[in-house]
């Protein structure tokens, strides 16, 4: 009898096991708000912005239960390897650093870096002689960090932030020469105010954004890839892309 | 840094040489700023308390008022006042106290001044208050002036009081310069975070940068034994 209850017990836990593993019917979602246009709050305080409208697309591709949650970008990869959350839409780009800890889908978009200034600076930004001294804001461990760090460390002082706010405040108050933003990031809280410009071209950065999950979870990446490939291909992806940009950010 | 040294780094992960020289520089950082806060904090504080002593409430009023302000609010919230609101006064750009305030380092040195300076001299008022009467009498039955008094007897006195909270201050103010990280310097705190953005790894990072806070609060556990052996003697039990 005993027995004939721990077998019970093991089929079950397998059934449940093997259930929860095939259908990802809740799915927890994480984002770091405020992050326009991707995801940020609308004043009633509802979640919106493309990032938000492509999950909620893929959620109902999947048919699946999704529960928003906002989480800071330091603890993103903490957070998710802490089971808080399933899955981060966070305009994570897909880095090699990263991919040693988290599992990523194909990505599903890809946005230049971009550098903005005061009005009265007209620096070239690949023009190493004229960078020289120059003090250029960052924020802390995004893929314009890496290719600042990389690229410019000898040349240039760079400082790290950890919200674009504190960043932007910064440049305005002219501690900071120039910032090398999310393109987006910098049309939002830069190019919409008086006194700022775009400097350069926009630089093309890493392998774009995926959506990341637990490693051990490869049978939810692989329903999120057959999710992302149908909304870009039956049109759902560039309807909610061309709500929120003016150019193009398919991949 | 010997050769040996940097092949023998670049064979981890994490703690490679460029990472341990980015903990370096934020060390040194840390160390300037406390060790310069505290000191300009403590030569502040020792005229303020003595006029927190003062009878007449015009002159005890206001430092009352300071001490009482800046120990009633966080030092972040401070932090973040001094280091972004006076990057918003209009036209302070031009003026010549924007090569001070544009680097992150003095408007920090300055709000941990102004903080440690208020705790610092409620301390030494503390001490001066509990000066025996016993001692200010016999001085002043010796004829001593109020400014001798206060230099030969109260103040020697009242420091002997105040060394052991003080030096509670002092690993307070070095734990609290972590903050000064959220304002772009890059201290031990602000290394860490650095090099846990790059490599993902909270742990490592977090966990090195907390055994660097340790042998700081140690060392200066052990200069406050060193101080409180020499300037605490008499107390001492004869075997």
């Amino acid at each position: 009898m005993k027995k004939l209850i721990v077998a019970a017990t093991c089929a079950l836990a397998v059934m449940t096991g093997s259930v929860q593993a095939k259908e990802w019917k809740d799915i927890r979602i994480a984002f770091d708000v405020p992050y326009e246009p991707f995801e940020y709050k609308k004043p009633d305080g509802s979640l919106t912005g493309f990032e938000v409208e492509l999950a909620e697309a893929m959620c109902k591709e999947l048919q699946a239960n999704c529960d928003f949650v906002i989480q800071s970008w330091d603890g993103m990869i903490p957070g998710l390897l802490a089971r808080k959350f399933d899955a981060i839409m966070s305009s994570m780009s897909i880095t090699p650093e990263r991919q040693e800890k988290v599992l990523f889908s194909k990505p599903y978009y890809n946005t230049p870096g971009g550098w903005f200034a005061k009005d009265n600076v007209n620096t070239d930004p690949t023009d190493m002689d004229a960078m020289k001294g120059k003090i250029v804001g960052v924020q802390r461990g995004t893929t314009m960090d890496t290719y600042v760090t990389e690229n410019m460390s000898g040349t240039v002082e760079i400082k790290r932030y950890t919200t674009a706010d504190d960043m932007v405040l910064d440049l305005e108050g002219e501690r900071l020469d120039m910032v090398f933003v999310d393109y987006p990031v910098g049309e939002q809280t830069l190019l919409n105010r008086d006194g700022f410009h775009e400097i350069g071209q926009p630089v093309k950065l890493g392998e774009g954004v995926g959506v990341a999950m637990r490693k051990r979870d490869q049978d939810l990446a692989d329903q999120i890839n057959k999710a992302l490939e149908k909304l870009k291909n039956d049109g759902t992806y560039d309807t909610i892309m061309k709500k929120y940009f003016t150019y193009d950010v398919k991949m | 840094m010997p050769d040996f040294i940097i092949q023998w780094l670049n064979t981890h992960d994490v703690f490679t040489a460029t990472t341990m020289l980015h903990y370096w520089d934020g060390l040194v950082t840390t160390v300037q700023l406390v060790f310069l806060s505290l000191l300009i904090g403590l030569i502040l504080s020792v005229p303020l308390a003595i006029l927190r002593t003062v009878r007449n409430p015009f002159v005890s009023g206001p430092v009352w008022l300071y001490t009482y302000i800046f120990r009633g609010t966080p030092l972040l919230i401070q932090l973040y006042i001094i280091y972004y609101g006076i990057a918003q006064i209009e036209g302070i750009q031009e003026t010549f106290w924007w090569t001070i305030f544009k680097d992150p380092f003095y408007p920090a040195l300055l709000a941990f001044v102004l903080n440690t300076a208020a705790y610092t001299t409620e301390i030494i008022r503390g001490a001066l208050e509990a000066t025996p009467h016993g001692e200010v009498e016999a001085a002043k039955a010796y004829g001593m002036s109020w400014f001798m008094r206060t230099r030969r007897i109260i103040l020697p006195s009242a420091a002997r009081r105040a060394l052991q909270a003080y030096s509670n201050e002092v690993i307070f103010m070095l734990h609290a310069s972590a903050i000064a990280s959220v304002v772009t310097i890059v201290d031990l705190t602000g290394a860490a975070r650095d090099i846990y953005s790059r490599f993902y790894a909270p742990f490592d990072a977090f966990i090195a940068v907390a055994l660097m806070y340790m042998a700081l609060t140690f060392t200066i556990i052990f200069v406050f034994r060193q101080l409180e052996k020499r300037m605490l003697r008499h107390l001492k039990p004869l075997s």
